[in-house]
């Protein structure tokens, strides 16, 4: 079978949104299968509007395509409404480039970057006509990999993947091909053969090659493996300058997510935010030349026709001569700059007037906890005064409304810190109200889920209970703000995201027991469902209470210790006292090294084009002014 | 001052999966990409002024789309279209442009009828037939609907302008008017399947014209031009 393209065209016209299964993206690409090609088939496990706009999955997407021996094509969980026709009509998951059946491709790989798409990537595999299982796989099905974020605890997903990936796949996948390239041209014998190569590759896990054994309270005792290596470091790209990617990026027909040109200016961060995980894992930073930067913004606009970018990072104000480049873009006609992870303490009203120049955009902060005490718990270290002088730049340069984004359920957190939110909130409406009679805010509150590889790995999450009961609190102290608008995070999506987390290979059958009950698109609210999982769990003799809610303790073995993402455990131990004690840390970006264990175990540094903080706020010290001269 | 031009094109293939939206991004890209000098609304929120005709429903086909786009100079009609398609996506073709004068009424006011070629799928050509003679010699066809909670009876019949069958194949060309009261494909299949269990069903729907009236005399908003006649591969490339 080539192209399911003829059975599927009658099934579209009776779906919600089809323009989700077409492809015909510009800058999508239709390539040639062939015997000697290794076929790769991109998945992101949740609707297209949400999958396609990943940079990590278009960029993988154009340097496999750039190879002579492979192609890569791209796909997305299908909707409900088309699932039930594919199966009813004996259809399989298909590309969206040129609709050829997933189950035909030599590699299945999965982008992972949230914890509750976990059953569409056993739907997607079940829909491909393959077996959910790793061990029920046979030479002729596709090998099914996984990279993103939530590889670095891919232990509840072990039963399923024949390998994941950690850190950056730029690199990798050329390795990965080149192993699977030579295991097909030798035959396509023994799966076996080919997991043992794929070990060897750096960065590469194989689940299958790993045994665990427990102790009688339940913890894990070891992790060993004869043939594959311990631990598996992660892959780190030494200059983001040689990967200007992507290079046409994908411009969807249908509207999605972040639909504008999306331009990423540095990857790592070192704020050392002790929550974030995204902080920890893909250290040390790593800027891409200014001059790279405008290339790609002009040449980028100038191919999609878009008439916004997002400079992409995870704290973009951050990026050495920031002011600069969104000041060159925003000069050109009607085009719009967006920085999504904007940190308070270097939002400055020169930034404020330059981006709101041709459209404004929304804004948002995160100061992520209601007081200073908190804030220096979870390390990000921005003063009021930065978050009001923030505040008042958006209001003074014209902005009505702001998001603002918390955290409730951290460490050390009482009642006082979670009331600090509402405060806060009011105060910034308060200095809105100087400008526009309308001014508000919408405060975004989300439980706080602590994740592998930082220094909260040990720390046990609030409960549904304690989170219901802090928004309930943020709730009533709030009730008569007009200006305040509160939303937050359904408690007991927060429960499931915690166990598949920090979750080990005995979730295996609790994920494939929720998904054979129907729970696929778990991350969307009018699907989740608990009591699924609380069946599961259940029915399998777990507690999720003992996953979830228990602190560990320093010896206790993680399900993740046989992974590495450079960081070393002691370091993330005494950052998790430093925590405790309420002791900040200051960005080691332009202060000493403190041997985390990112540069060094790799041989790289960071690059950073200013040796002096960006202007403005306290900087991250927590004191007021850190500017030597010069550091404009 | 600006000049108002309009522009005729096709939406055929894979494409006609996306909807009335989706297509007013593709021309706002489109005419970013080919740096055509549109002219922009003014304000906050600036955006381009364009005008689209009557909406085509999601997974129908077109050979006479319609947009109207104020520039802020003046531009070569005849190269607007080599300007544009390289831009657009697969399966969106200009097929002609014209310059209009800036005080022309909006599509949506003017444009009377639409001409579609509609695939019936669920009944064999002859009885197909039948139903189109029952059709056409009714004196009236009264559907009922719901709307916002009330009854709505409305008599479809003077709306269906001309209705044939295409050779013997179970394909119709008819001619719906789009005011006072329309009627969309869909809705004449429904009042062709007599029988509630008909499981009648849409295939393939083009809308071939958009017609307004002048004077009495039917005309297209921009007629389709000779030069342009659909290239034979057109449709092949786009599905």
């Amino acid at each position: 079978m080539t192209s399911i393209w003829t059975q599927l065209e009658p099934l579209l016209a009776r779906v919600q949104k089809p323009a989700r299964y077409i492809g015909c993206e510009d800058g999508a690409q239709t390539p040639v299968h062939s015997d000697d090609k290794v076929s790769w088939l991109l998945a992101y496990p949740d609707t297209y509007e949400i999958g396609l706009p990943n940079q990590g999955l278009q960029i993988l997407y154009e340097i496999i395509n750039e190879r002579d021996d492979a192609i890569a094509e791209r796909t997305y969980a299908p909707w409900t409404d088309l699932e039930v026709l594919l199966r009813a009509h004996g259809l399989p998951l298909f590309s969206v480039d040129t609709h050829h059946p997933a189950g035909d491709f030599d590699i299945f790989a999965f982008n992972l970057s949230a914890e509750l798409v976990y059953t569409n990537v056993l739907n997607c595999i079940d829909l491909a006509g393959v077996p959910v299982r790793a061990a029920d796989r046979r030479p002729e099905h596709p090998l099914i990999g996984a990279g993103g974020h939530c590889t670095y605890n891919p232990e509840p997903l072990a039963d399923f993947l024949d390998f994941a990936v950690l850190g950056d796949g730029e690199e990798v996948v050329s390795e990965i091909t080149e192993v699977v390239g030579a295991w097909k041209a030798d035959g396509r014998h023994d799966r076996r053969d080919v997991l043992v190569a794929l070990a060897r590759i750096p960065g590469v896990y194989v689940p299958a090659l790993y045994d665990v054994t427990y102790l009688s309270d339940g913890r894990i005792e070891s992790v060993t493996s004869s043939v594959a290596p311990i631990p598996v470091e992660k892959r780190t790209i030494a200059d983001l300058g040689e990967w200007p990617y992507p290079k046409n990026q994908l411009v969807p027909l249908t509207e999605v997510v972040h639909d504008r040109l999306n331009v990423e200016v540095f990857r790592g961060c070192t704020r050392g935010c002790r929550f974030c995980q995204a902080g920890m894992i893909t250290r040390p930073v790593r800027e891409r030349p200014a001059d790279q930067v405008r290339h790609m913004i002009k040449s980028g606009l100038q191919r999609t026709g878009y008439d916004e970018v997002a400079l992409t990072s995870l704290s973009t104000a951050d990026f050495s001569g920031i002011e600069r480049v969104v000041a060159d873009t925003a000069g050109e006609d009607n085009v719009s700059v967006s920085l999504p992870s904007l940190r308070v303490d270097a939002f400055t009203v020169g930034i404020a007037a330059q981006i709101q120049k041709a459209r404004r955009t929304g804004l948002t902060f995160a100061p992520e906890a209601g007081s200073w005490r908190m804030r220096q718990v979870i390390n990000k270290l921005i003063t009021e005064d930065d978050l009001y002088g923030a505040v008042e730049s958006a209001y003074s340069q014209g902005w009505r409304r702001m998001k603002l984004y918390f955290l409730t359920g951290l460490p050390t957190e009482t009642d006082e810190d979670t009331l600090g939110i509402a405060e806060l909130a009011r105060k910034c409406v308060e200095i809105g109200r100087k400008y526009h009679n309308g001014a508000s805010v919408t405060v975004s509150v989300g439980g706080f889920v602590p994740k592998p590889f930082t220094p909260f790995q040990w720390f046990g999450q609030n409960t549904v209970v304690e989170l219901t009961r802090k928004v309930n609190l943020l709730r009533d102290a709030l009730r008569r703000d007009k200006g305040v608008q509160l939303k937050w995070h359904d408690p007991k999506a927060t429960l499931i995201e915690g166990l598949a987390s920090r979750g080990d290979r005995r979730l295996g059958p609790v994920i494939e027991q929720v998904w054979r009950n129907g729970g696929v698109f778990q991350e969307w609210s009018e699907h989740f469902n608990l009591g699924l999982w609380e069946d599961a769990m259940a029915d399998h003799g777990l507690s999720a209470d003992w996953y979830v809610h228990r602190h560990r303790t320093e010896d206790e073995v993680l399900p993740w210790d046989h992974m590495s993402a450079g960081l070393h455990k002691d370091f993330l131990w005494q950052d998790w006292r430093d925590a405790l004690a309420e002791v900040g840390l200051p960005d080691c970006r332009w202060t000493p090294c403190y041997d985390c264990g990112a540069c060094t175990g790799y041989g790289i540094e960071h690059i950073v084009a200013s040796a002096a903080p960006p202007a403005g706020g306290s900087q991250g010290t927590g004191q007021l002014v850190f500017l030597s001269s010069g550091a404009r | 001052m600006n000049s108002r031009y309009r522009i005729r094109f096709s939406k055929l293939g894979k494409i006609r999966f996306t909807s009335h939206r989706d297509v007013a991004r593709m021309w706002e890209r489109a005419l970013r990409r080919a740096t055509l000098p549109v002219a922009y609304t003014e304000g906050f929120s600036p955006h381009p002024k364009l005008s689209f005709g009557l909406a085509l429903s999601t997974s129908h086909e077109s050979l006479g789309e319609y947009l109207d786009i104020d520039m802020a100079e003046p531009v070569d009609v005849e190269r607007i279209a080599a300007r544009l398609d390289p831009c657009l996506p697969i399966g969106l073709d200009v097929q002609a442009a014209a310059e209009i004068e800036s005080g022309t009424p909006s599509l949506q006011q003017v444009v009377t009828s639409c001409t579609w070629r509609i695939e019936v799928v669920g009944l064999g050509p002859a009885e197909l037939a039948e139903r189109v003679d029952g059709c056409l010699s009714a004196d009236s066809l009264v559907v009922t609907r719901e709307r916002k909670g009330h009854k709505v009876t409305d008599d479809l019949r003077p709306a269906i302008l001309s209705l044939e069958m295409v050779d013997q194949r179970a394909e119709l060309v008819a001619e719906l008017a789009t005011q006072p009261r329309g009627v969309r494909p869909s809705e004449l299949i429904a009042v062709l399947a007599s029988q509630p269990d008909d499981e009648l069903v849409e295939g393939h729907v083009c809308r071939l014209h958009q017609w307004l009236s002048t004077d009495g005399a039917r005309e297209e908003p921009l007629p389709f031009p000779h030069r342009a006649t659909l290239a034979p591969h057109a449709e092949a490339r786009a599905s």
